[in-house]
């Protein structure tokens, strides 16, 4: 069981989560051709190790945020705000 | 050369004690091969024995990073089934079934296959009226279905929580009779041997560290047991997928995620069918130990642990008490977890890739062991043709830029995340 710290009511159990997948996809321009947007889409980086991630509290307070997490060992290394992309 | 099984083999054997032979060669990297097959799992080895059977393709070698059948040809549920309703999959999933039908003889290695027939159940009348779909489409494709109501799945499956209380009442069910398990470990080791004996090189504790490149074309694998060239390379590492193209610059529509399963302790037969429950992901059989045998859903993010999380357990235990009460007090035994590939649509892809000469077969999500001897005919045509076998047209990694997706579930991008 991960124990995950939600920034606004803190530590609980990784079953009142919901995970939103990849972080900080950027969607492209509406002009963007189908390659662009088919990669948009559905191709992932994949990590095996550090994977910045969207997280809902969704059996608490329903705020989102985002998490780095290893995603080998579900160690958590960060969490920030929602609204935040920290450079790579 | 093996030695060929059979009664009067095993007689001699018992008589004069006599060990038997390795089952499969222990084959050192030669400098170059027709074909090289990264990943010697379940697809790889069943690749490179239909190369060898059906296009006299017998300069190959099957890399394998660890030793065969580690990975999740032997982390699965068993179960081989073709009850598909997607045009393209239908097709694809009677094939592998037909070739599961003859594997025994085909590879004169019993993997025996039970076909013991699977029900899936459906939970309410909409539920019902989908299965009949289904059931028409398979029929139509020459594939057996019979549609069950209320009262015929209940005389076939009397266990089941038909009470009063029940909290997911059952409606009927759609019975493929000619569904049903593998021991799946005798797979891995069957391709293996018989691939074995056409002049495969099966290459354990061998791994891919990098691709060779010429311009746009890979020429063979950099690997920890030194350089071995290739005309044409096979990608085959469901979980890894990604690690592994990324070797070779691609980037492929896949998340890697865990799927776990689970044993009881032995009882009795029990559950003489396969069941898959209607109203969450949920499967169980019965293994021949006596070991009720099931498995649900993915985790729910990226993982790479092959260990399973406790909530899982939980929810998947709760879809088999209320599928059948009965077996409430029996222990687990022990529970494992396979990584799997899941791509946005729920559907694999195998063909060509951007590189030339390089091949990829991959994203295979939850229905990768039972399409293993199809998966393997089709990519070993498309390795000796360098197109497409028709069977595997519409998998084509492509398909995710063109918007052509083949959602065999109707639930959109990222199946199952809905």
């Amino acid at each position: 069981m991960m124990k995950i710290p939600c920034p606004h009511c803190g530590v609980r159990d990784e079953n009142e989560f919901q995970c939103g997948g990849t972080a900080h996809l950027a969607r492209p321009a509406l002009d963007a051709s189908d390659r662009e947007w088919g990669e948009y889409l559905y191709f992932r980086d994949n990590p095996k190790g550090s994977h910045r991630e969207r997280w809902r509290h969704a059996y608490g307070c329903g705020r989102w945020f985002n998490v780095v997490r290893d995603t080998l060992t579900h160690e958590i290394s960060a969490v920030y705000p929602i609204t935040e992309t920290p450079a790579r | 050369m093996s030695e060929r099984y059979s009664a009067l083999a095993l007689a001699r054997h018992a008589l004069t004690g006599a060990p038997w032979r390795r089952a499969w060669r222990r084959a050192d990297p030669r400098p170059h091969y027709d074909v090289v097959i990264v990943g010697g799992g379940g697809h790889g080895l069943a690749t490179a024995y239909y190369l060898a059977k059906n296009h006299r393709v017998t300069r190959v070698a099957v890399l394998e990073r660890a030793v065969i059948g580690s990975g999740n040809v032997g982390r699965n549920t068993t179960l081989v089934r073709s009850n598909y309703l997607l045009d393209g999959n239908t097709q694809f999933f009677e094939h592998s079934l037909r070739l599961w039908e003859g594997l025994s003889h085909e590879l004169n290695f019993n993997v025996m296959l039970s076909q013991r027939g699977q029900v899936v159940l459906a939970h309410g009348p909409a539920q019902l009226d989908v299965l009949a779909r289904k059931g028409n489409i398979m029929r139509l494709n020459g594939i057996d279905a019979e549609l069950l109501d209320r009262g015929e799945v209940q005389r076939l499956l009397p266990y089941l929580d038909f009470s009063a209380q029940s909290r997911f009442p059952i409606h009927g069910g759609l019975l493929q009779r000619r569904a049903g398990t593998v021991r799946h470990d005798a797979v891995a080791w069957g391709y293996a041997r018989a691939a074995s004996a056409l002049g495969v090189d099966i290459i354990e504790n061998c791994e891919v560290t990098g691709f060779l490149r010429d311009g746009d074309r890979v020429t063979g694998v950099e690997t920890t047991r030194g350089r071995i060239g290739a005309d044409r390379t096979a990608i085959s590492v469901a979980g890894h997928t990604s690690q592994v193209a990324a070797l070779a610059g691609l980037r492929v529509p896949v998340e890697s995620h865990l799927l776990q399963a689970f044993v009881t302790e032995p009882i009795k037969p029990f559950v003489d069918h396969v069941i898959s429950f209607g109203a969450e992901l949920f499967y169980i059989s019965q293994s021949d130990k006596g070991g009720l045998v099931f498995g649900g859903h993915i985790d729910g993010f990226n993982n790479y642990t092959q260990r399973g999380q406790f909530p899982k357990v939980q929810t998947v235990a709760e879809c088999a008490v209320a599928l059948i009460p009965s077996i409430s007090r029996l222990r687990l035994l022990r529970h494992w977890a396979g990584i799997q590939d899941m791509t946005p649509d729920g559907s694999p892809f195998i063909g060509r890739t951007p590189l030339r000469d390089l091949y990829l077969n991959g994203g295979w999500c939850y229905q990768g062991f039972k399409a293993t001897p199809a998966t393997g005919w089709c990519f070993a045509h498309t390795l000796a043709h360098g197109t497409e076998h028709p069977l595997i047209g519409h998998f084509s990694l492509e398909r995710f830029l063109d918007g052509n997706g083949h959602d065999e579930y109707g639930h959109g991008n990222w199946t199952y995340r809905q």
